[in-house]
């Protein structure tokens, strides 16, 4: 059980926040990230125009044969991914303690401008608290 | 003494001289900031349905059970008003007198308000005359009636004897605020000082306010409050000892 990995991404699908906590994710370049954030947030909208049974919200979560991608979307459009291993049970509750944070040390610091990248030590701290720096 | 016009701090909408206050002027930016004609508070309360909460004045000033406000919606109310502020100020220096000033404002409606909750009910109401017990009731009163706890503590400066200081841990207002880096000398609480520059003027001890971040390793976003009093308070202090 391990959490690698969790991105941010706002309502254009630009990656606003991206933190790696453990081993096993490929190295990738910032402008790497910005291209698979991109076209998840492509692959989120098709995923949400596919359901034969009216409006849908999208994937919620996408395995593989070695992870599992947890979306979750807020009502303003923004995504929090969790990259996990596949027997990761807690990945809801952590993605709704993260939207948590978010609303607290994101939307309430009036030195962050929305839509843009997040640094805020405040989140950066909490998400440590949440989640944990390297190992989990 | 009489002021030709009104105390520059009473009124931020005065076209005072400062470099940036004709960007608060309502004359430029009623334009960007008018408001559809919306229904008055007034007539909205007064028409509602029966059985509904009275007009905020209406209330009871001393029941305090119920006054409290949500914290979220204090939270990103203050974080508006530091971005407008921080739009219409040219640095850190003006962004911090200007907090002081909003918070000022403030802290007269405080001090009238706090007066009134603890004396009211006393059958021998008094004025605070000298400085401690009235740094005391700041700590307490002041705290209590605006963040819902006192402060943690109340320091004297070893080397100024004019310089008192008051420390909160954890400010409620700055829970929230992540200052970057660029600006690390900024202290959103300056609108703290000016609650208490307010209170301590309203008091009688005219003092200059401000507010310094203080990290330690447990509380990461500790606040002092300095105040640095003037010569006179001192003065009528020291006369007040030797009557004693």
């Amino acid at each position: 059980m391990a959490i690698y990995g969790l991105w941010v991404i706002n309502k254009a699908g630009g990656l606003v926040y991206q933190r790696n906590f453990a081993e096993g994710l490929a190295q990738l370049t910032s402008n790497e990230y910005l291209v698979l954030a991109g076209t998840l947030h492509g692959i989120h909208a098709i995923t949400s125009r596919l359901s034969p049974m009216g409006s849908s919200s999208g994937a919620q979560v996408i395995e593989g044969e070695t992870f599992k991608i947890t979306i979750l979307l807020t009502v303003t459009g923004t995504k929090f991914v969790l990259l996990t291993s596949l027997a990761e049970t807690v990945a809801d509750a952590v993605l709704q303690r993260v939207y948590d944070a978010y609303a607290d040390s994101v939307m309430k610091n009036p030195f962050h401008t929305p839509e843009m990248p997040i640094r805020s030590e405040g989140f950066d701290s909490k998400i440590t608290a949440l989640i944990g720096t390297g190992q989990a | 003494m009489a002021y030709a016009q009104p105390h520059p701090r009473l009124s931020v909408l005065s076209s005072s001289s400062q470099s940036s206050a004709e960007h608060l002027s309502p004359s430029t930016s009623s334009t960007r900031f008018s408001l559809p004609s919306a229904p008055s508070v007034h007539s909205t309360l007064v028409t509602g349905k029966p059985g509904q909460r009275p007009n905020i004045y209406d209330r009871n000033l001393n029941r305090t059970r119920v006054a409290e406000v949500s914290a979220s919606a204090f939270a990103f109310l203050f974080s508006e008003v530091v971005q407008y502020t921080q739009k219409r100020v040219s640095g850190i220096n003006d962004l911090e007198r200007r907090l002081n000033t909003l918070g000022y404002r403030i802290g007269t409606r405080v001090l009238e308000l706090t007066a009134w909750r603890a004396e009211s009910a006393s059958k021998t109401p008094k004025r605070e005359i000298r400085f401690l017990p009235a740094l005391m009731s700041i700590h307490t009163q002041v705290w209590k009636a605006v963040f819902g706890k006192s402060a943690d503590a109340i320091e004297k400066s070893v080397e100024n004897a004019d310089e008192y200081m008051i420390i909160d841990n954890d400010p409620p207002i700055e829970r929230y605020i992540s200052v970057p880096r660029d600006m690390s000398q900024l202290s959103c609480s300056s609108f703290t000082a000016g609650i208490v520059e307010a209170v301590l003027d309203g008091l009688g001890f005219p003092a200059r306010v401000t507010a310094h971040n203080t990290p330690n390793s447990q509380h990461p976003s500790r606040t002092t409050i300095l105040i640095k009093l003037e010569k006179s308070v001192l003065d009528r202090e020291e006369l007040l000892n030797q009557k004693q």
